[in-house]
Formats: structure tokens, C-alpha cells, sequence
């Protein structure tokens, strides 16, 4: 195992567990933003289209690269967006 | 390592810490907007750093840059339309469609990466398995959630055997691209595969089952998203994707615990298909007290202390903002009036308490199960609106569907009044024996007209 993989490991193990106990103490009535928002977080996959196009020289890559942006983008930006939109409406007793 | 290459690594640091303080500040409604606000952020400035990345590397053909700039901006403005649009009774299955973008990239990422090394045709090929099938998947389980697929399991022929097939093949291609340089096409027919399994597996799962899918499936897709990190090397990718994937389990964890159904059972589906019905549930066809609307106001307008249990019939006909006006219209006589909201109430977690608070219920009167069950002896009246399966006592006696499953103690109210279309059953299937009980009233309406009835009758009898 390489010394680069042994690192990814140890970063994505250590995210799990950070997520775990950041995550379960989320109240039941935010668990739908907490879906929709750790959803827009997943949305960086954005990032890794956008270091993908630095690999591709072919049109069959070009399109696979605009379909991959195209859907990263929806989730980044309309993940966000309908999250906050959701968490405006929480209002405590006026 | 250049000044360079340093800066952008703390950089993208300081965005995963943004994820991380984001879903913190989630734990509490009051800063939960924050949270999202900061986790935004964090991402917009991962965005930007990378597109300095790309530009100071020079390595990026300008055909790319079209492709990547024109993908990325129809995408963020589909993303957005959709967002601004959607009715928050359509909220799951918006989210499960963000989650079949966010897996359909992920994999996409794979399939366009030449792998270098060892490690990333491995996680490679668990990339495009995992993100591929969580596309389908979710977009399956999207349409059935807006009705475009039918809500109710498919039973496809065959299709224990073909699932099989599918996942011996998607085997098969993963030892080529590893062991072999199978290379593209390999990694293709993996995708294929994977495709295919993802609507074999959602197809066949019910209605009711859906919290837990889509939970399951947004589990998968952090998982994508961090294989896709561990291709390209980039560790904001593989550290969202981990905390992604974290959220998700909990919240499986916590949709089949409040069913009381092994996860392995829902992923099986076929729940509601009436194969599982031939067990008694008894008293299925004792007598039950039906009450008008006007008595109901009566009795609600009198009481000390009302529950009301919303469930999927209110999602359904939209009446949420019936439920407020009737509970604010009874807080405003001194009634004490509380929700009681059961974790699968909706078709995704905490989708109840997002309707309630659309129509402007104040959080603080949204409990969960645990918080409302201790309530129920010292409550006048208990309010049903559309739930079934989650009020029926026959869950704390062996031997039928809804066995064990975590209910609400509606029938310890001292009285109980049901707002449901008809007797018909919920998705386990079964008769509810809290409608035989001689303390529940039937009010036999849709949600929407059941509730406006009730308010009508409020102000014409108790004004």
C-alpha cells in the first residue's frame, strides 16, 4: 500500500467518524435539511469534474465532461438553494 | 511541494472545516440557516480555488473549458429553476434527484480518468459501481416519490435471478479493470451493470419503505463521491464523500429502526405487495363511531390539551396549512396544542416537520416520538390526521406485520379523533385497532376538507 493511499484512508476514516458524532446529534425535525444539505455537500464532486477537464483531449471526453459538469452543478446549486430555502421557513414561536 | 501546491491544500482544508462547522451549526433550528450558509460558502471557495488550480496549470484545451464551463452552467441553472420551484410536498424527490446527479458525476469521474495506479482502478471501479447504481436508483426511486413510476413494489420476473446475473458481471469487470487493464471498456460494462442493478433493486421497494431508501442512497453517493476523491487524489472530495456518507447511515439506521424492519428486508422490497397480510390482526370488523365535523370542533374547542399526529394522508392532500390554522385558531382559545410526528411520517426523514414549518408551526411545538409518548395519558384529545400504520396498537403484540415497530400511544389520549378518507388499510396491510376502540371518533374526509370543516365548525359553534 502506498504512503499517498494509506493517507486518503486515514483521511476518509477519520471523516466518517466525524461525521458520525457531528451528524447524530442532529434533532428528527431538521433531519430533511440535514438530507438536502449533506447532499448539496456532496455537490464538490464539482471540484473533481473540474480537475478531471484538465485530463481530456478527445470529443467522446468533451461530452462526458459536459454531462458530468451539467450534473454537478444541479446538485451543488440546487442543493443549496432548496436547502436554505427549506431552513427559512423554521421559525420559533413569534 | 510548491508555495503553490501548499497554498491550495490549506485552502481546500479550510473548505472541508466549512462542511464540518456547516452540519454542526444543523443540530439546532436556530442555526441550522447558518450552517448551511457556511457550508455554502466553504464550497464556493473550493469552487474558485479550483478553477485558479486550473488556470495556473495551464493543462486545460480550450474544447474542455467549453465543455466544462457550458455543462456547469446549465447544470447549476437547472439546479436552481428546480430548487425555486419545487412544492415542499415534492421535496423528496428533488433531494432524490440532486442525489442521482451527485452519483451520476461521480461515476462519470471515474469513467473519464485514466487510472495511473493500482489504487485508483480499484477505487475506481467501486466509483463507478456505487455512483452508477446510486443513479439509477434514485432517479427510480424520484419518479415513483412523484408518481411518474408507480408507488406500489414491482415484482419483476425473474429478477432475484437477474440481480445475480447483474452482480456477477459488474464482478466479472471489476477483476478486468484490476487484474487485467480491462481498462474503458471494462469499467463500462461495470457501469452498465451497475445501472441495471440500481432499477432492479428500487423497483420492487414500496411507497412507505421510501425514507429509508433514499437515505440508503444518499449514503452510497458520499460513498461515490469519495472513491472519486481517492482517483483523482484530492482530499476535499474524499472528506465531503466521508461526511456524506455518514449522514446517510444514520439516518438508515434510524428510518428502519423506527419501522422495525432490517434494512436487508426493505432492500428485498415487496412490503405492501398483500403477500405478508394473511396474518389476523383481530377485531377487523368491529363497529366504529363515526362523528361529524361540528361535534369534533366541540369536542376539540372544550379540550385541555390537544395532540395532533399528522401522517402521509396530510402530506398528500396538502393540508398542512389547515393543521396550523386549526391548531393556532385552538392555541388562540387556550387550548394547549402540540404535534406528535413519527420519523416516518413523511416519505423522507423529518418531511412532516418541513410541510409544519412551510406553514408557519413554530418548532418548538414539532416533538418526535419520544417526546410525544409520555404525553398522550394527560392529553384531552388526540388528533389524527392521515397517519395509519404508526397509531395502530396491534405493534406492541407479536405475531402480525407492524410488530414492534415504534408507535405512537395515541389510544392512552383520553379520547381520539381519526381524519381519513375511508377504512382502508396503511401500507403494512392491515386492520388499524385503534379505529374499533369505543374512545376514537371517525371523521370520514380527506385531510384538506376534513381540517376546514373542523375550522368552519370551530367558529360557527364555539366562536
Amino acid at each position: 500500500m502506498s504512503p499517498l493511499l494509506l493517507a486518503d484512508l486515514t483521511v476518509f476514516t477519520l471523516g466518517l467518524l466525524v461525521g458520525f458524532e457531528v451528524i447524530s446529534k442532529v434533532p428528527a425535525t431538521l433531519h430533511t435539511p440535514l438530507m438536502s444539505g449533506a447532499n448539496a455537500i456532496h455537490g464538490v464532486v464539482l471540484v473533481g469534474v473540474m480537475l478531471l477537464a484538465a485530463t481530456i483531449s478527445t470529443p467522446a471526453g468533451y461530452a462526458l465532461l459536459a454531462v458530468a459538469a451539467f450534473f454537478a452543478a444541479m446538485n451543488v446549486a440546487g442543493g443549496y438553494v432548496v436547502t436554505d430555502r427549506m431552513l427559512a421557513m423554521f421559525r420559533s414561536r413569534a | 511541494m510548491s508555495a503553490f501546491d501548499t497554498i491550495v491544500h490549506l485552502v481546500y482544508l479550510a473548505c472541508a472545516t466549512a462542511f464540518v462547522i456547516g452540519l454542526h451549526l444543523m443540530n439546532a433550528p436556530a442555526t441550522a440557516r447558518r450552517g448551511n450558509q457556511v457550508s455554502a460558502a466553504g464550497m464556493g471557495l473550493a469552487i474558485l480555488t479550483t478553477v485558479v488550480v486550473l488556470i495556473e496549470g495551464g493543462r486545460i484545451n480550450a474544447y474542455a473549458a467549453w465543455a466544462l464551463g457550458l455543462g456547469t452552467a446549465g447544470g447549476a441553472v437547472a439546479g436552481l429553476v428546480a430548487a425555486r420551484v419545487v412544492r415542499m410536498t415534492a421535496m423528496p424527490q428533488l433531494v432524490s434527484l440532486f442525489n442521482a446527479v451527485g452519483g451520476g458525476a461521480a461515476a462519470l469521474i471515474a469513467l473519464g480518468e485514466h487510472p495511473a495506479s493500482t489504487q485508483a482502478e480499484v477505487t475506481g471501479v467501486l466509483d463507478v459501481l456505487i455512483g452508477a447504481l446510486t443513479f439509477s436508483g434514485s432517479l427510480i426511486a424520484s419518479g415513483k416519490l412523484a408518481g411518474r413510476v408507480p408507488g406500489r413494489p414491482i415484482v419483476v420476473p425473474y429478477g432475484r435471478l437477474i440481480s445475480i446475473a447483474l452482480a456477477v458481471v459488474a464482478a466479472v469487470m471489476a477483476v478486468l479493470v484490476v487484474g487485467f487493464d480491462g481498462g474503458a471498456p471494462a469499467l463500462w460494462g461495470a457501469a452498465a451493470a451497475a445501472l441495471a442493478a440500481g432499477v432492479l433493486l428500487t423497483l420492487p421497494i414500496g411507497g412507505a419503505d421510501m425514507p429509508v431508501v433514499i437515505s440508503l442512497l444518499n449514503a452510497c453517493t458520499g460513498t461515490a463521491v469519495a472513491m472519486a476523491g481517492f482517483v483523482l487524489e484530492s482530499t476535499p472530495l474524499i472528506i465531503a464523500g466521508a461526511l456524506v456518507g455518514a449522514a446517510g447511515a444514520i439516518l438508515t439506521k434510524l428510518m428502519a429502526d423506527a419501522m422495525n424492519r432490517p434494512i436487508s428486508a426493505i432492500i428485498a422490497g415487496g412490503y405492501g405487495t398483500g403477500d405478508a397480510v394473511a396474518v389476523a390482526a383481530g377485531s377487523g370488523s368491529a363497529a366504529v363511531r363515526e362523528i361529524t365535523a361540528d361535534d369534533a370542533a366541540i369536542q376539540l374547542a372544550y379540550a385541555g390539551r390537544v395532540v395532533i399526529v399528522p401522517g402521509y394522508g396530510l402530506a398528500a392532500a396538502q393540508a398542512q396549512h389547515e393543521a396550523v390554522a386549526l391548531a393556532q385558531a385552538l392555541t388562540e382559545r387556550g387550548v394547549e396544542v402540540s404535534y406528535a410526528i413519527h420519523p416516518v411520517a413523511g416519505r423522507m426523514p423529518g418531511h412532516m416537520n418541513v410541510l409544519l414549518a412551510e406553514a408557519n408551526a413554530p418548532y418548538e411545538q414539532l416533538a418526535d416520538l419520544e417526546e410525544s409518548n409520555p404525553g398522550f395519558p394527560r392529553t384531552d384529545v388526540a388528533l389524527v390526521i392521515g397517519a395509519n400504520d404508526v397509531t395502530n396498537p396491534a405493534a406492541r403484540r407479536p405475531g402480525n406485520p407492524v410488530s414492534g415497530m415504534p408507535i405512537l400511544d395515541v389510544d392512552r389520549a383520553k379520547s381520539v379523533i381519526v381524519i381519513k378518507r375511508s377504512l382502508g388499510h396503511g401500507y403494512a396491510g392491515i386492520d388499524n385497532e385503534l379505529y374499533a376502540d369505543p374512545r376514537t371518533a371517525m371523521l370520514f374526509a380527506d385531510a384538506k376538507a376534513g381540517l376546514g370543516a373542523l375550522l368552519a365548525g370551530l367558529s360557527a359553534y364555539a366562536g
